[in-house]
């Protein structure tokens, strides 16, 4: 009771300052660690891309032991685990319940589920840095010898693109059923899914690229330009797999009862 | 301060507050009492804004609670001590809350000690932890920001004799430093002992409020006859209504209307006093339409 009291009953509020987002964000960061699973699940994300440039490293030809194949090589692994991870960002809050806690100390559910998203942001960049230095310790090791030819920035760009749209995903089912296996399964099972769909109604593969993310990202995986309508394809499919469901759930979230 | 008015809050067809209004001072224990499923825990979520109101306000110390900028500064929340992560030791749950306010780890460790959870049991993880433990782990929570407002939804659920005891002497001493406590419990003894305002609720309604003292006092006559359903006759016709409570009856009537009425009509009675000082009566009486199983069963 260190703050004095204005009226009979009336507390005063005046002095009291928000709490910061970069705030919200460390202690976001903080839940990610604080359990087993979560650590286990950032350990195996480190793990399994060192495994994986290891794996690469031994079984490619010479000649094809380049920066950008080890790096391109983490991109799948990492792609499979990211999305986990910002699935359990969110939905920890419901399964666990802790949700009553975190939006009783701060009121704006907006505002968590942003830090979430920046959380997870700094998780996926994290992600990034050990795959770029991973890549670079293996061609340092043993690189062919022109390993490091032709690395652009966009290189860079596209990898780190894949990855955080990988993230944002997570967050994005995580949002919509606020339960991790429902959100996990889900986010496995649905490509599949669709390209069996697609193998029976050919209507739908012809357009596949433009509502598929998992079609429209392979270029972006195969280190060659991509095209404006590839562009394009990147876009409609990342609105309808990421940008519609995460403002979907962030809508219901906003409005539904913390329980 | 926490005022309440008119608060309603339905979901569907289904109202689970029903215009309620109350008010818990500064200064004192404020229990909110009722059996389960009477809204108490609905209430208190709208006042945290966890669920929102279908009509009416709640406010706390003047304010809206999402108007207060880092509420845990001002009020302390305990709502369901068992929703915590299972897998995070009782520590790092408090170290979360902690950052989140911006306090010390030291405050951490002031409070497991306040509630007496030793350093070593703050290490383990929840799932481990007992409904006690728990319960004082949330108290411990709730007291974490210093706050003027403590609102805890049956903290005393789960603690042993020693525990709601200890509890107790925690809360009053907090109320007697000037902070505002409102706390629930769908048990009578425990609100008795630790509340210094009753606000009772059953079915979403208020269906008394005042101190335990004022609560009890003109709650009537409890009469006990041979020729029971005599008894009842004879009192009607003199205007006076009765109750069934037990094997007995209460009545709004005074002890002596009462015999009076009984030795005219030469009826014997094995037992004449005021409604007695337990709130327990009251309680089963005034809840008895809202009771999930019906208590007063009786003679008639």
């Amino acid at each position: 009771m260190s703050a004095t009291l204005a009226a009979p009953g009336l507390i005063d509020i005046s002095a009291t300052k928000k709490v910061p987002f970069t705030r919200l964000v460390g202690v976001e960061l903080r839940k990610m660690a604080d359990t087993r699973a979560g650590l286990w699940l950032l350990i195996l994300i480190a793990a399994v891309t060192a495994l994986i440039v290891t794996i690469f490293f031994l079984v490619s030809d010479a000649d094809d032991r380049t920066f950008l194949n080890f790096m391109g090589a983490t991109a799948t692994p990492q792609g499979f685990l990211l999305p986990v991870l910002g699935i359990l960002l969110i939905t920890s809050e419901w399964g666990q319940r802790t949700g009553l806690t975190t939006f009783a100390l701060t009121p704006s559910r907006s505002r968590i589920i942003w830090a979430k998203v920046a959380a997870a942001l700094v998780l996926g960049f994290a992600a990034i840095v050990v795959a770029i230095g991973v890549a670079a310790l293996a061609t340092v090791v043993g690189g062919a010898d022109d390993a490091w030819a032709n690395i652009g920035l966009d290189d860079f760009a596209k990898f780190g693109l894949l990855q955080v749209s990988g993230v944002l995903q997570g967050l994005a089912f995580g949002l919509i059923f606020l339960n991790s296996a429902a959100a996990i399964v889900t986010f496995f099972i649905l490509p599949t899914a669709f390209s069996i769909v697609a193998s029976l109604w050919s209507a739908l593969k012809d357009i596949a690229p433009w509502i598929d993310l998992g079609t429209s990202q392979v270029p972006l995986f195969s280190g060659v330009n991509l095209t404006g309508e590839e562009w394009g394809q990147v876009g409609t499919s990342s609105l309808i797999w990421i940008v519609l469901p995460f403002a979907v759930g962030l809508w219901r979230v906003l409005r539904a009862e913390v329980k | 301060m926490i005022k309440v008015e008119r608060l309603t809050r339905k979901y569907g067809d289904f109202t689970a507050v029903n215009d309620i209004s109350f008010v818990a001072r500064p200064g004192r224990v404020t229990g909110f009492l009722g059996p389960n499923g009477a809204g108490k825990t609905t209430a208190m979520r709208v006042m945290v804004g966890l669920s929102a109101p279908t009509s009416g306000t709640a406010t706390i110390g003047g304010h809206l609670y999402a108007d207060i900028p880092n509420p845990g500064l001002h009020v302390g929340v305990l709502l369901d001590a068992s929703a915590q992560h299972a897998g995070r030791t009782g520590r790092e749950v408090l170290m979360l809350s902690a950052k989140t306010m911006g306090l010390p780890g030291k405050r951490v460790d002031e409070m497991l000690e306040l509630v007496s959870l030793s350093p070593s049991e703050a290490k383990r993880r929840v799932r481990n932890y007992s409904l006690g433990m728990r319960q004082r782990l949330g108290i411990a929570h709730a007291l974490l920001g210093d706050p003027q407002i403590l609102i805890l939804d049956e903290p005393a659920n789960g603690l042993d004799p020693a525990g709601i005891r200890w509890m107790r002497g925690l809360l009053s001493g907090y109320a007697e430093r000037g902070g505002t406590v409102l706390l629930s419990s769908h048990l009578l003894n425990e609100v008795q002992l630790i509340a210094d305002d009753i606000v009772m609720i059953g079915q979403g309604r208020i269906v008394a409020q005042g101190t335990p003292e004022s609560l009890i006092s003109g709650s009537g006559t409890f009469v006990k006859a041979v020729e029971a359903a005599q008894l009842v006759e004879a009192l009607k016709r003199d205007g006076i209504e009765t109750r069934v409570v037990g094997d007995g009856f209460l009545t709004d009537a005074e002890t002596l209307q009462v015999g009076k009425v009984a030795a005219a009509n030469q009826i014997t009675l094995v037992e004449l006093r005021p409604a007695d000082g337990s709130l327990e009566d009251l309680f089963l009486e005034l809840t008895a339409d809202h009771q999930r199983d019906d208590f007063t069963r009786g003679l008639a």
